[in-house]
């Protein structure tokens, strides 16, 4: 069981409150993504439910009872760091026992539960390494054993894999996606990376300033965001955020239109100069110039466009899929 | 650049500094092992010619030789135990926020700045003179008769002067080191169950291992040697005399140049055993 839930939670340093008050219900089992820009209170609010970090007011309810003033380790939560914050004078076996014998699990027990963890994680040839010795992903892997065997009711995870490089990251998102299936234990992922919140994420929290911009499904926040900040900072490339004439016409402030819902066409109502063109095999972004509007456009087109800098393309936006904003930069239905 | 020119040019300009610091090292040891051999009484008829190994049994079969090395080592285990067990303390103390830190640590590092001649001076007569004493007017203020410090226990007393004197050096080395431990370790080692003294056992003591190792090898050469201690405060008497001590009596108070350098001999041989010896059991920790 992991249901976590926040009832008006704050939290100030001193005279500055990073944290306004917040509300947010975690359900058991689910796989719930913090997201937003560095320094917006992400992982304040991590550490706040980890309990390293005392909240100001408010409460924090682990499966219904509260556990505001509980210490860290009896809220049965396990964490793993960015810096993965393994021991180094001990061997991996030893690193992934710590926490059973700080609990006074019987030593067979931990046995098999070390076998259990360094089975599932691919490390049953390295238990008796030290840290030092292991690469960054098997580091990695060390940490998420620490925190299985605890057997936690939810675990957490402050941007664990921004210390691995691009190609070992999508493998260790897909490891984490598949002990999540496996285990059905709550998780809370923290990242700045919006594209490990899509694509692992049963629920995406975004977070700016310690507000909670929108709650939601990857889908819906990628289909109606709730205001400019959401739009802008959910799908990549960015969607074309566009103010003026164009937007007065849908009768709104701003329009926002994502790059894979504009065609280049024969002739189309917006046409310009193709700045860079980013081929990338599977998928062409043109940035497009001197269409008339104010902004650069970003467009995707098929991997195999023979567009270059500088050629003249057509677009067309597929209107029904524009995103319409007010003043206040909200979201008009 | 390093072409075969720059380099002999550089070993021709480094000749002079290496030159001078080997005439340095070499000169007083080959003298102490050219007079150790000698019979030499500076105010009985000068140099009388060899001795062969006479002034080496002679200073070890003396009664005053094993009770000095018994000294020596008490002295030196005393102030290695204190130092790094208040030193780690200390550390962990200072590591925590507070107020006026820079202050306070600087107020901590103070005592090693003091000469050891005058700090010594001014623990036998401020803290430890039996009727003036800092420490008397204490121990009567609680009915208690004052101890005479100097006299009745000699060598805690002393262990006490230098431990103070080299305190500040271990808090420091150990200071940052704990300060170089990684928080989020801590953090993990909490929320994996750890209280604070396992925290402390299991993640800080062995962070801290190698700052110990080095805190161990630098005072106990530095130990081995102290000798204004005991010179200002018990002269050697009541059993506080040390290697270095016997053999400064030797060679002075004696007027035995032979016999003293034969124990400075000596006193080599005892020095290299003890570095071997540490290199070898905490040397390991060095290596990681």
């Amino acid at each position: 069981m992991g249901q976590i839930t926040l009832e008006q939670v704050t939290k100030s340093f001193g005279d500055v409150q990073v944290i306004p008050p917040l509300d947010l219900t975690i359900e058991d089992g689910e796989f719930c993504v913090f997201v937003g820009p560095s320094g917006c209170g992400k992982s304040t609010l991590l550490r706040l439910i980890a309990g390293l970090e005392d909240i100001s007011s408010g409460a924090i309810r682990i499966d219904g009872t509260d556990a505001s003033s509980t210490p860290p380790a009896r809220r049965g939560l396990a964490m793993v760091f960015q810096s993965y914050a393994l021991y180094p004078h001990m061997s991996v076996r030893r690193n992934i026992a710590f926490p059973m014998k700080m609990a006074g699990v019987p030593k067979a027990e931990q046995d098999k539960r070390i076998e259990a963890a360094a089975k599932a994680l691919n490390l049953t040839d390295y238990l008796d390494r030290r840290p030092g010795q292991l690469s960054g992903g098997q580091r990695q892997r060390v940490a998420i054993g620490r925190a299985i065997v605890r057997e936690p009711a939810a675990f957490l995870f402050d941007e664990p894999l921004s210390n691995l490089d691009a190609a070992l990251r999508v493998g260790m998102r897909m490891e984490i996606g598949e002990l999540h299936a496996k285990l059905k234990t709550t998780m809370i992922y923290v990242t700045h990376d919006q594209v490990e919140a899509m694509t692992m994420a049963d629920k995406i929290v975004v977070l700016r300033a310690g507000n909670i911009e929108q709650v939601g499904s990857p889908l819906e926040l990628y289909r109606s965001p709730r205001n400019l900040f959401v739009a802008g900072f959910i799908g990549s490339p960015k969607m074309n955020l566009l103010e003026g004439e164009v937007a007065a016409a849908q009768n709104a402030h701003t329009i926002g239109i994502r790059p894979e819902h504009i065609d280049v066409v024969d002739s189309g109502p917006w046409s310009g100069n193709v700045g860079v063109a980013e081929h990338l095999g599977s998928d062409t972004f043109l940035h497009v110039h001197d269409t008339g509007l104010a902004e650069t456009v970003t467009v995707r087109a098929t991997g195999e466009v023979g567009l270059r800098h500088g050629d003249r393309v057509s677009l067309a936006p597929r209107e029904d899929l524009f995103h319409r904003f007010d003043a206040q930069g909200l979201r008009i239905d | 650049m390093a072409t075969q020119h720059s380099r002999s040019a550089a070993r021709l300009m480094m000749a002079p500094a290496v030159i001078l610091l080997l005439g340095w090292m070499l000169v007083p040891l080959t003298m102490t092992l050219w007079f150790s051999f000698r019979r030499y009484l500076p105010l009985r008829g000068g140099d009388l010619g060899w001795a062969g190994f006479d002034n080496f049994t002679r200073f070890v079969t003396s009664s005053a030789f094993w009770p000095s090395v018994q000294t020596t080592l008490v002295i030196v285990g005393g102030v290695l135990v204190i130092t790094i067990v208040l030193g780690v303390l200390l550390a962990l103390l200072l590591d925590q926020p507070m107020w006026g830190q820079g202050i306070v640590r600087i107020l901590v590092i103070a005592p090693f700045f003091v000469m050891p001649t005058v700090s010594a001076l001014v623990w036998k007569n401020m803290f430890m003179d039996p009727t003036n004493g800092l420490l008397a007017h204490l121990w009567r203020l609680f009915g208690a008769d004052p101890i005479a410090w100097l006299s009745e226990v000699p060598t805690t007393s002393i262990v006490m002067i230098v431990s103070w004197q080299w305190l500040p050096f271990a808090t420091l080395i150990l200071l940052t080191a704990v300060q170089s431990l990684d928080r989020e370790q801590l953090e993990a080692a909490e929320m994996d169950g750890a209280s604070p003294l396992s925290r402390f056992t299991y993640i800080i003591l062995p962070h801290l291992g190698r700052a110990i190792t080095i805190v161990l090898l630098i005072q106990t050469i530095f130990l081995l040697s102290i000798f204004a201690e005991i010179f200002v405060t018990t002269g050697g008497a009541f059993g506080t005399r040390t290697l270095t001590y016997l053999i400064f009596q030797r060679v002075l108070e004696s007027q035995n140049v032979g016999l003293g350098s034969a124990g400075g001999v000596y006193a080599i041989i005892l020095a290299n055993i003890v570095a071997i010896f540490l290199m070898r059991i905490v040397g390991k920790n060095l290596d990681r």
